[in-house]
């Protein structure tokens, strides 16, 4: 009952105390007349006449608390009513109306109460559009930054300034990641994952970081123009890695974060030491036998008359180091012709793309039909493709305009460390003298052309460039002779390719607290997650059954990261059953030089450090985990979360809880499914659905969500 | 009294050279072929001059030098370094070395031979 249906209660009762107290006075009146209260409730005077007026009056009042009843009911209640409705369409549901009832004025409040959340909810509507708009905006300039940041040729990373990630691309990826390494117990100490809200500070060393930071805060202090600061540092694979800090500031100008970008400079460093290293073998090696040619010369110039064993030794000493001086030479002109080069960019490219943007530059600019004759196959040049492209097709230009050349083949033909690429025409004689200008000559017409001359190209890339003419077949070629290479193999991060925008960043991370408060505590919504699968041999890890594959994704502020895997077969070491076979389709021969689970499992440890493991029965994976802790000097001490309970949880009264079933419920796609990666990725897209429906329930806390799933009848199940 | 010259260099071309230009300027002469030999043979010798070379295996020219300044009996000693590390860097090692001459291979014999004579001059 609440306060005013108390105090109406309270008004009615006063007021039928009221009328009794009458009714008592005039039964006192009477007994005081001389009538005693019997006679007075049992005579027939109380029926009779003289009561009459007692009798009309009770009515009246009766009739009059009637009304008043009514009139309570039709306006006070009806007021409060609307009040309550006016709250509801204002704070929760503006479509809600009221049902516009009772007498005219209230019915007219009801109506304008109407008229006025129409007019809300149109406003509100406005709003959310524009909101959506806004938002929209927003996601598409952070899709376009991606976009362009996931391109870019150097690695980047934000981090906020606790060194959390907040935004990478794949280049920083590649040269930050460590991979599984092939060695027996390769502990976890030296591995690191790239990914949003992990610490950079466990793939970058942190002395480095934070001497930049320090560096840039002086900056800052001194107000110079440009508050960077540079350090090299190892990345993974050894590799070389130059970074550059540039802080990200907020209004008052403080550090909020830093943008760190990362450029390979093994290469290049190895490059400059190689030619280092060449120029004083050169200058030193030279100088010694200048040297003992010079003192053998003029020590005969300077006795001539010495006898003639002593001259012979001379003779033999200078005919001795000019050998030594021409070997010299020409091992340097050998060995090292590229790393003399002048720092020209050179890039590895498939020599058949080479010459496939050769082909399409003719055919398309300059409408000449033109064949491949012959193209070596996996061999890799290194070379600036732009420049070879363009000036090949200045030429071609020539050939085109000049002399009206229709039809060309190219032809690509390795030659020990050098290929040959041949550009050839038919029936057409150019004399020595326009085929030397071509090669010697820039040729821009009507903004057409290149600015270097094809020889100029070929010597930057350390290469010739000739004519040849056989006038027998009338055939002409120009052969350009361009430097081959291996490419470096580098490890390829993998990749999940999906249709959805990328997700290499998160800047909602800027403002999370750098402090670790206690998880069980935390919304779900607000955790980090590794949502993992495994394949197994078979079903019974207490009889060893062995983990094949093992794969996992991240979600992080409730997004699923599926560029953030670990995907990883593993050879199990012992027969797969044919039941499990069938299952996930991974069979022996694909698990041959896989690493063994002593290197998997603390990688995928060190993986899903700091985060909360769910998996779909994760009483099954977390048995095949836990089984080799102990083995592996290692400990799985996450929380862990269990679709399946939780599902059972949402859904108490459905059999089917298998992963399928629940995917269908909860309107999640199902691919990939029984490849262990596709199982997380579907399990993950079920855990988000899951954590608005708990949320529902009031189940907000790990805490709640652990509890809530250890009730449910499949927390039972044990492996 | 002839002047002694102990010439230190690996290779043998440049010391057939150097031996018969010093015996033909009137100097006794001993050969070492690394620097080891050197520390050995410049206690025995006692020369009045050393014409060392720096790229030596085992103990390099520096260390030789440096070796030679340390040992009280041979201050009068003097050192010539003759060598093709002619960067400024080296020749200034050198010289604070105790090196009282640096000459960068290849050299004029005329000019090494005074350069010799020079140093023994001084006092």
């Amino acid at each position: 009952m609440n306060r005013s249906q108390f105090s109406y209660l309270l008004g009615l009762s006063g007021f039928f105390i009221f009328l009794t107290g009458i009714a008592s006075g005039l039964a006192f009146f009477m007994w005081t007349t001389g009538n005693s209260p019997d006679q007075v409730l049992n005579s027939e005077a109380i029926s009779g006449p003289k009561l009459w007026p007692f009798g009309i009056l009770l009515l009246l009042l009766l009739f009059v608390a009637y009304l008043l009843h009514r009139a309570f009911k039709a306006y006070f209640f009806t007021v409060k009513s609307l009040a309550e409705e006016m709250t509801l369409i204002l704070s929760a549901n503006p479509t809600h109306r009221v049902k516009p009832e009772g007498p005219a004025e209230v019915k007219q409040l009801g109506q304008t109460i109407n008229a006025f959340a129409d007019r809300f909810q149109s406003l509100l509507a406005d709003d959310e559009a524009k909101i959506l708009k806004a938002k929209a905006q927003l996601e598409e300039e952070r899709n376009r930054l991606a976009a362009l940041v996931s391109e870019l040729g150097e690695g980047v990373v934000v981090c906020n300034l606790e060194g959390q990630i907040l935004l990478y691309n794949r280049r920083a990826k590649q040269l930050l990641s460590r991979k599984v390494e092939k060695q027996v117990n390769g502990n976890g100490s030296s591995s690191g994952f790239v990914g949003l809200g992990r610490s950079i500070f466990g793939l970058v060393d942190y002395d480095s970081i934070t001497h930049a930071l320090e560096d840039i805060g002086y900056h800052l202090e001194k107000e110079t123009s440009r508050p960077v600061s540079n350090f090299v540092t190892n990345a993974s694979n050894d590799q070389l890695v130059r970074a550059r800090m540039v802080p990200v500031l907020d209004q008052q100008k403080e550090i909020t974060g830093f943008v760190l970008t990362l450029e390979d400079i093994t290469q290049q460093l190895e490059a400059s030491t190689r030619r280092d290293i060449l120029l004083q073998s050169l200058t030193e090696g030279t100088r010694a036998s200048l040297a003992n040619i010079r003192a053998a010369i003029e020590t005969i110039e300077e006795y001539p008359e010495m006898d003639a064993e002593r001259l012979g030794t001379f003779r033999k000493i200078i005919r001795e180091e000019s050998e030594m001086l021409s070997e010299k030479l020409n091992e340097t002109i050998t060995d090292h012709t590229a790393d003399l080069r002048s720092n020209w960019q050179l890039d590895p490219i498939l020599g058949s793309n080479l010459i496939w943007a050769i082909r399409r530059r003719f055919e398309e600019k300059l409408n000449i039909t033109t064949h491949v004759e012959y193209e070596e196959e996996d061999l890799w040049l290194n070379v600036d493709s732009f420049a070879v492209v363009q000036a090949l097709t200045s030429v071609m230009r020539q050939l085109r305009i000049d002399y009206d050349v229709t039809e060309a083949s190219l032809r690509l033909k390795k030659t020990g460390r050098i290929a040959a690429l041949d550009m050839i025409w038919n029936n057409v004689i150019v004399d020595p003298d326009t085929l030397w200008a071509w090669q010697n000559e820039a040729s821009i017409s009507d903004g057409e052309g290149f600015p270097l001359p094809l020889k100029e190209v070929a010597e930057r890339h350390g290469g010739e460039i000739w004519c040849q003419t056989d006038k027998e077949i009338g055939q002409s070629y120009m052969r350009l002779l361009l430097p081959t290479t291996q490419p470096k193999p580098t490890w390829q991060v993998p990749v999940v390719q999906t249709n959805s925008r990328p997700e290499y960043y998160d800047f909602d991370l800027f403002h999370q607290a750098g402090q670790k408060p206690e998880l069980d505590e935390q919304p779900l919504s607000d955790l980090t997650y590794t949502v993992f699968d495994t394949e197994t041999t078979g079903l019974n890890p207490a009889q060893g059954d062995e983990i094949i594959s093992i794969s996992a994704v991240r979600i992080v502020n409730n997004r699923l990261l599926r560029q953030e895997v670990f995907d990883q077969l593993i050879d199990p070491k012992r027969p797969i059953s044919r039941a499990s076979i069938d299952i996930h389709g991974i069979k022996p021969d694909m698990l041959k030089g896989q690493p063994h689970i002593e290197q998997v499992l603390p990688q995928f440890c060190k993986f899903s450090e700091d985060t909360v493991l769910v998996a779909h029965n994760a009483a099954f994976d977390m048995r095949m985990l836990q089984i080799k802790e102990a083995d592996l000097g290692i400990k799985f001490i996450n929380p862990v979360l269990d679709t399946l309970l939780l599902a059972a949880v949402v859904h108490p009264n459905q059999q089917d809880q298998s992963i399928e079933a629940i995917a269908q419920r909860l309107g999640v796609n199902v691919f990939g499914r029984h490849t262990s990666l596709g199982d997380a990725i579907v399990t993950g897209e079920i855990f988000l659905k899951l954590i608005s429906l708990l949320a529902e329930q009031g189940i907000t806390t790990l805490m709640q969500a652990r509890e809530a799933a250890e009730k449910t009848y499949y927390a039972r199940i044990s492996y | 009294m002839t002047k002694k010259v102990l010439i230190v260099d690996d290779e043998a071309n440049i010391v057939i050279s150097l031996e018969f230009l010093m015996q033909q300027a009137g100097y006794q002469v001993e050969i070492a072929r690394n620097g080891e030999d050197a520390l050995t043979v410049v206690n025995e010798f006692k020369p009045d001059l050393v014409l060392l070379d720096v790229m030596m295996p085992k103990v390099n020219g520096f260390d030789v030098c440096q070796k030679i300044r340390d040992n009280a009996e041979l201050e009068d000693t003097k050192i010539i370094m003759l060598t093709a590390k002619g960067r400024d860097v080296e020749v200034a090692k050198g010289m604070a070395l105790g090196a009282n001459s640096y000459v960068i291979k290849p050299f004029s014999t005329k000019q090494l031979v005074l350069e010799v004579q020079r140093v023994l001059e001084e006092s």
